[in-house]
């Protein structure tokens, strides 16, 4: 016993230490392995799979073959192209409505709100997403009612001449409009705007807004050059948050527009759904994805933001 | 009189900011309102009489409260999943260097820029040709795989905000690896990985692209059950649970700050 203990703590620890280093290298890999699989195997292989069933021809009976039918994707675009279309433009609309109202609320609860009136509207702001999104839009249906108080305020107001003239609405309806389908998503997307303005603008030191009212800006100056720039990549990650899901939806198109509002994930949850027709289902998913990828890539350079996740 | 203008200014920035909360809140009130309602007919959509029925059989209606378990059960698993599955590649991308990093970033980072729908699409496309029949696995595998990112991000940046000379006091003291984990480190990351469940419980519970591609006809789960009515009928049940649902949860929030407050305001 005596023996081995004086030597022992010199020995031990350089060993310990050389035994370590390749386990240490090892580690992070072990940690990434179920949760990347997981998302190799049912993320990454399904987008496979996806593009192989959009060059199949076939039919549930006799089994789909993979038969280069690139054709699949032009037909898919004609039928579809006015789908794609409203898509893309309801999500526009509705990205940029949602902007244009979820600023001065992250505005307001980064710098007018006191800290407890702060927590209180940002639960307000989460909490519905913890009533089933479904129940809230049907909610519109009822807020949106033929001859309810807000078509009525609207009509007075005269507001629904102006969507009128802009193909927003048709007579005096707004249930079953497309500014019914845009007024759903704005709302049903807003939180994801608010929630990384708002994050951006609180990092915001007071104080500049203080130094720029020393330096003789108009407060409209210090938002524009002072405090929009430096929220910046909220706007970038608020937009892309709102826009991506928006232009993917079909809930809102379903349940508050009528058929001539439908947008692309309409089609592809018809067509996968109803008609069974899997490769025109893929190729419409696979040409949503690839204009998104476009779009966002294009939004990215422009706006410039790498530093996203 | 420029003094005005300012004040003016500042009051309408605030102004608006409240009228977007207004239309934030607004359809909760509705439902709230309306699950007071006794309909005249199938449709929850126009205001009627006054009754409290809703609420005191709030399983009156057939299949509802077999949905909303259903719902609960994958919700509470998927939580599970996703947040052990994501905790760990959180600790990974947060605490190693490694080959391949930017790869993983990706792949954590295009599920949450990817359309439901495309998932949803695509994921069911792989399912059926696997010949792996639609039921409670498949929507169960394809909550998991979206809720992960979420907890990700999450974990990542709490883990990332911690100060390491934490666990490094720790073992100075003579903890060992497993001891540091379990007592500073975990308790430490605890708050991300709170947020990170509480998020996936909320997103698979209310789940309904993906799980409608994925679901099988026997495992309908609630928003799945609400689809179906807004097609057939809706009971006023639906908006009982939505109010109970948010009443429930701005309680768990407050109740939460509370705690959290209190623990401050003793340490």
């Amino acid at each position: 016993m005596t023996t081995t203990t004086p030597a022992a703590p010199p020995q031990v620890i350089p060993l310990a230490k050389a035994a370590s280093k390749p386990k240490r290298k090892l580690t992070p890999y072990w940690l990434l392995l179920p949760g990347i699989a997981w998302l190799v195997v049912f993320f990454a292989v399904p987008m496979v799979y996806q593009a192989s069933t959009s060059l199949q021809t076939g039919s549930l009976e006799a089994g789909f073959k993979v038969t280069w039918h690139v054709s699949t994707y032009w037909d898919a675009l004609v039928e579809y192209k006015w789908h794609f279309v409203r898509s893309f433009s309801y999500a526009a609309i509705a990205t940029v409505l949602c902007l244009v109202i979820g600023y001065p609320l992250a505005y307001t609860i980064a710098f007018k709100a006191s800290k407890r009136w702060r927590n209180v509207i940002l639960i307000l702001v989460i909490a519905p997403f913890f009533t089933s999104f479904l129940i809230r839009t049907l909610a519109w249906k009822t807020i949106l009612s033929d001859g309810g108080p807000v078509v009525g305020a609207l009509n007075t107001l005269h507001v629904l001449d102006v969507t009128n003239a802009l193909g927003l609405t048709s007579g005096d309806r707004v249930l079953a409009t497309p500014l019914a389908v845009v007024c759903g998503l704005t709302y049903n997307f807003l939180p994801f705007m608010i929630l990384p303005l708002y994050t951006s603008l609180e990092r915001i030191d007071p104080r500049l807004h203080e130094a720029a009212g020393d330096l003789y800006a108009r407060p409209f100056t210090t938002f524009r050059k002072v405090t929009f720039p430096i929220s910046l990549p909220g706007v970038v990650a608020g937009t892309l948050l709102t826009f991506i899901p928006a232009s993917g939806d079909y809930i809102n198109a379903q349940l508050l527009g009528s058929p001539s509002e439908q947008m692309v994930g309409n089609g592809i949850q018809k067509q996968f759904l109803n008609v069974l027709d899997y490769p025109t289902a893929a190729a419409l998913s696979f040409i949503l994805m690839a204009l998104i990828l476009v779009m966002v890539t294009v939004y990215m350079r422009k706006a410039g933001t790498e530093e996203l996740v | 009189m420029s003094r005005l203008f300012t004040w003016i200014r500042a009051h309408l920035v605030v102004l608006a900011g409240l009228l977007a909360l207004a239309y934030l809140v607004l359809p909760n009130l509705v439902v709230l309102a309306f699950s007071f309602n006794k309909p005249a007919g199938k449709f929850n959509y126009e205001w009627n009489q006054f009754s409290t029925d809703a609420w005191t059989n709030p399983c009156g209606v057939a299949d509802m409260c077999q949905s909303l378990s259903l719902s609960l059960q994958i919700a509470a698993l998927a939580t599970i999943g996703a947040t052990v599955l994501g905790t760990m590649v959180a600790f990974a991308l947060a605490r190693h260097r490694f080959r391949g990093r930017a790869a993983t970033t990706a792949m954590i980072f295009l599920p949450m820029a990817m359309p439901e729908v495309v998932m949803a699409a695509s994921l069911g496309t792989l399912f059926l040709n696997m010949r792996i029949p639609f039921g409670f696995t498949t929507i169960l595998i394809a909550h998991i795989m979206f809720c992960l990112s979420f907890v990700v991000t999450a974990v990542k940046a709490r883990v990332m905000s911690m100060d390491p000379t934490l666990e490094q006091a720790a073992q100075d003291l003579y903890a060992t690896p497993t001891q540091t984990f379990l007592r500073v480190t975990l308790p430490l990351a605890a708050p991300g990985i709170a947020a990170g469940a509480l998020l996936s419980f909320a997103l698979s519970f209310d789940d309904f692209i993906i799980t409608q591609f994925n679901s099988g006809p026997t495992t309908v789960t609630f928003p799945m059950f609400v689809w179906g009515a807004s097609q057939r009928g809706i009971p006023v049940q639906v908006n009982v649970i939505g109010t109970a649902m948010f009443i429930a949860a701005v309680a768990l929030t407050v109740a939460g700050q509370w705690l959290d407050n209190r623990r401050k305001a003793t340490a």
